[in-house]
């Protein structure tokens, strides 16, 4: 039963190229997060309502916020889809109709889904809406991957534990989209099947209250005759089993090759300066690679910006086998980005030279900060003197959301971003 | 009024002697291959042997096939519920739809049980797994009894739901204890490690000792105490539940033979003479308490305990 794949390179002009370019699907916590993410090269963007979705406390989108995420990614034919994937219990049952209904109505183009109660009551209610299913169902293998297809499912999202290999298996035993994750913090759990936070602290891991348990330090013993001892010696770091962050970068050019539909940033909670650092990355090396694919190569400049971001260690996970020890993290908790957004470019005027920028995080003339966007090589500057709106010098942009100006030799555009390197302050 | 089955894990074809003895109705039973958890292994003879053993006394026998699964199984799924159809099991747990679409084409009269552990949350995912194929589902541990009524009450598919013993907190298919040890560079535990069901995570802010067991299926955390509910069985029975079960995982099976023996007590007082019931129950969960091992307290669980998200 093999399926022909949607035809993955064709030749033109003498030169394989890939035809079927896959997704890049970014992560948005709110409205700006949406628009950056759209503006720096995501395909779609993944937002959470005000139920139903698993990030209590990531901003999260009303209706009307729908709405306009919609309207704004349409005029970069980009898609926005909404996250509905709690376990629900039957409290959840009353509301759920109208609360699709809605997300319907603002023209939202799939959800994403773990409960057999949000599936089938979206396939009553909002036919129009395609239905994915959540990592929450922790997809594993191409006969389930079979049996949610025919359940009407439109793609499936597959469980992190998955290897490349397995996906290969998967795309050839079943026509069905999939869409898989490559960059950002995982469960170190199959999803959905962790309730450490339901006896930890009393909060509902599965309907969005995770209070990342996992993540914590634990002392190992051992029983032995009713006697416990310690597995670990003085000076040793605890037992963890917090997960280094995923970056698969360098298997790119595989996953294009095996005709996976969508490529997921994780990250519902990050920053802007998160989303479009990731997402311009991760754009420029799947254009890289479907535009020649016979010449393509990791540039250092990608893997260094994405470093820029970083906030934990990375490792390449599941996708090249199973990760051993060195893919944890044993005695520590993660570690601060090198880099920290600084502004975000409001207007650039090119006679004057003159950026007027929203100051994300103090900086100061005789700085060193780098610019960024989407359609732009970085460079960097060191700031000379800063004025405020009304136009008196400052001698630091000091206050978050102050409208500062300065002069930029280097063209900008809106929606450019200014970052600072951290040991620079 | 009505009696629920009473499931139990044994730990051999032995011990299910035993717990026949003790008044158990029904045992789970399987190979960590397929099946998750289990309180021991049992080889396909085994399984055999259980189930003419079980047959002879008119109980039941479920065969596991719970795990979440990855290609390399995939194709062995359908001998396996083959052979489960051969020697007349009595119903197969799963979670995968996996097993459920290799249920159809190898084992169509085959009973199934849905039960993924965690996801099991409302009436209408339990009705439709049975919709799909399913005669019964096993609830989520983290459900109250208010909740679970509700449930039963709105379910068109039998209903189980366990009654004591300890949880599954956490499944990774990572292999944690052999990388932490791994990382400390002790590979003397690693060997050890597959025989060894004895280690527990100490959690000093909520004073919590988690057992923690690795094998085929990865990496396995278990709640800190053991659920009993001997005392907390009427309303339930009321609603109608189908089937208690009493998890023996990581007991010793004198415990868990001793705890069938008074929740089979408790079933049938509490569905003949309530209120005898009533005058009893507290003096069961005293013994109870009694055999409990130092780090193993007890607790009601979800069923009387609100989370929040």
């Amino acid at each position: 039963m093999t399926n022909m794949i949607d035809k993955i390179s064709a030749i033109k002009d003498g030169k394989r190229v890939i035809v079927k370019k896959p997704e890049l699907l970014a992560p948005a916590g709110n409205l700006e997060k949406l628009k950056v993410a759209v503006h720096y090269g995501a395909d779609a963007v993944f937002i959470g309502g005000q139920e139903y979705g698993l990030r209590s406390n990531a901003g999260n989108f009303t209706i009307e916020e729908m709405k306009e995420g919609v309207e704004f990614a349409k005029k970069y034919g980009a898609k926005i889809y909404v996250t509905t994937n709690i376990f629900a219990h039957n409290e959840n049952i009353d509301g759920l109709e109208d609360y699709l209904r809605g997300i319907a109505s603002a023209g939202v183009a799939g959800i994403i889904v773990a409960d057999p109660l949000i599936i089938e009551t979206c396939k009553r209610v909002a036919p129009e809406v395609e239905v994915h299913l959540s990592t929450q169902q922790s997809l594993s293998n191409w006969k389930a991957v079979q049996f949610w297809k025919e359940e009407g499912l439109h793609r499936v999202v597959l469980a992190r534990e998955t290897s490349g290999d397995e996906i290969q298996e998967m795309k050839e035993k079943v026509d069905i989209e999939i869409e898989t994750f490559i960059h950002g913090a995982m469960c170190i759990a199959y999803s959905g099947r962790c309730v450490l936070s339901n006896h930890m602290t009393a909060r509902d891991s599965n309907r969005g209250g995770c209070c990342q348990s996992c993540r914590w330090d634990y002392d190992l013993y051992a029983v032995e005759d009713g006697q416990e001892q310690a597995l670990y010696s003085e000076g040793d770091a605890p037992f963890a089993m917090s997960p280094k962050d995923l970056k698969l970068i360098e298997s790119i050019p595989r996953m294009i090759e095996l005709g996976i539909d969508s490529l997921k940033i994780e990250g519902r909670m990050k920053s802007i300066h998160y989303v479009a650092t990731v997402v311009s990355v991760y754009r420029k090396v799947i254009d890289a690679y479907c535009e020649d694919p016979e010449n393509f190569k990791i540039k250092k400049e990608w893997l260094e910006e994405l470093d820029k971001c970083a906030n934990r260690d990375t490792a390449t996970a599941f996708f090249e086998g199973v990760p051993g020890h060195e893919e944890q993290m044993f005695g520590e908790h993660g570690k601060n980005t090198k880099f920290d957004f600084a502004g975000l470019v409001l207007d650039y005027n090119e006679e004057s030279k003159m950026v007027t920028l929203q100051q994300r995080n103090y900086f100061k003339p005789g700085q060193e900060i780098e610019f960024f966007g989407p359609d732009m090589d970085n460079f960097t500057q060191v700031v000379e003197t800063i004025w405020d709106e009304r136009g008196n010098e400052l001698d630091a942009a000091r206050h978050p959301l102050q409208i500062v100006r300065f002069k930029v030799d280097q063209p900008l555009r809106p929606l450019n971003m200014m970052r600072k390197e951290l040991s620079a302050k | 009024m009505h009696k629920p089955e009473l499931l139990v894990t044994p730990m051999s074809v032995l011990h299910m002697e035993q717990l026949i003895e003790a008044g158990a109705d029904a045992f789970v039973i399987g190979e960590q291959r397929y099946g998750l958890r289990l309180a021991a292994e049992f080889s396909k003879d085994d399984v055999a042997q259980a189930v003419s053993l079980a047959h002879e006394h008119q109980k039941k026998v479920y065969v596991a096939m719970n795990g979440i699964f990855h290609n390399d199984k995939v194709e062995e799924l359908n001998d396996y519920l083959s052979f489960c159809q051969e020697i007349q099991a009595d119903g197969v747990i799963f979670g995968d739809p996996a097993v459920l679409m290799a249920a159809r084409e190898s084992a169509p009269d085959m009973p199934l049980h849905w039960n993924t552990e965690t996801t099991a949350t409302n009436y209408f995912t339990c009705n439709y797994w049975g919709e799909k194929g399913a005669k019964r589902s096993v609830l989520a541990r983290e459900l109250s009894m208010d909740a679970i009524v509700e449930i039963k009450e709105n379910a068109n598919v039998e209903i189980e739901v366990q009654v004591h013993g300890m949880t599954c907190m956490f499944q990774s298919k990572r292999s944690l204890l052999g990388n932490y040890f791994l990382y400390q560079g002790k590979a003397m535990e690693i060997e050890n490690r597959k025989q060894n069901k004895n280690m527990l995570l100490h959690d000093d802010e909520r004073n919590n000792k988690y057992p923690i067991f690795e094998d085929e299926n990865g990496t396995h955390i278990m709640s800190p105490n053991d659920m009993c509910i001997i005392d907390e069985l009427s309303e339930m029975m009321e609603a109608g539940v189908d089937s208690f079960k009493i998890d023996g995982i990581l007991q010793e099976p004198d415990y868990v033979t001793a705890v069938t023996a008074l929740y089979r007590k408790a079933i049938d007082l509490a569905a003949d003479q309530p209120e005898e019931y009533e005058a009893q129950k507290d003096e069961w969960l005293e013994q109870i308490e009694k055999m409990q091992q130092p780090h193993r307290p007890l607790d009601t669980g979800f069923f009387f305990k609100e989370t929040v998200y």
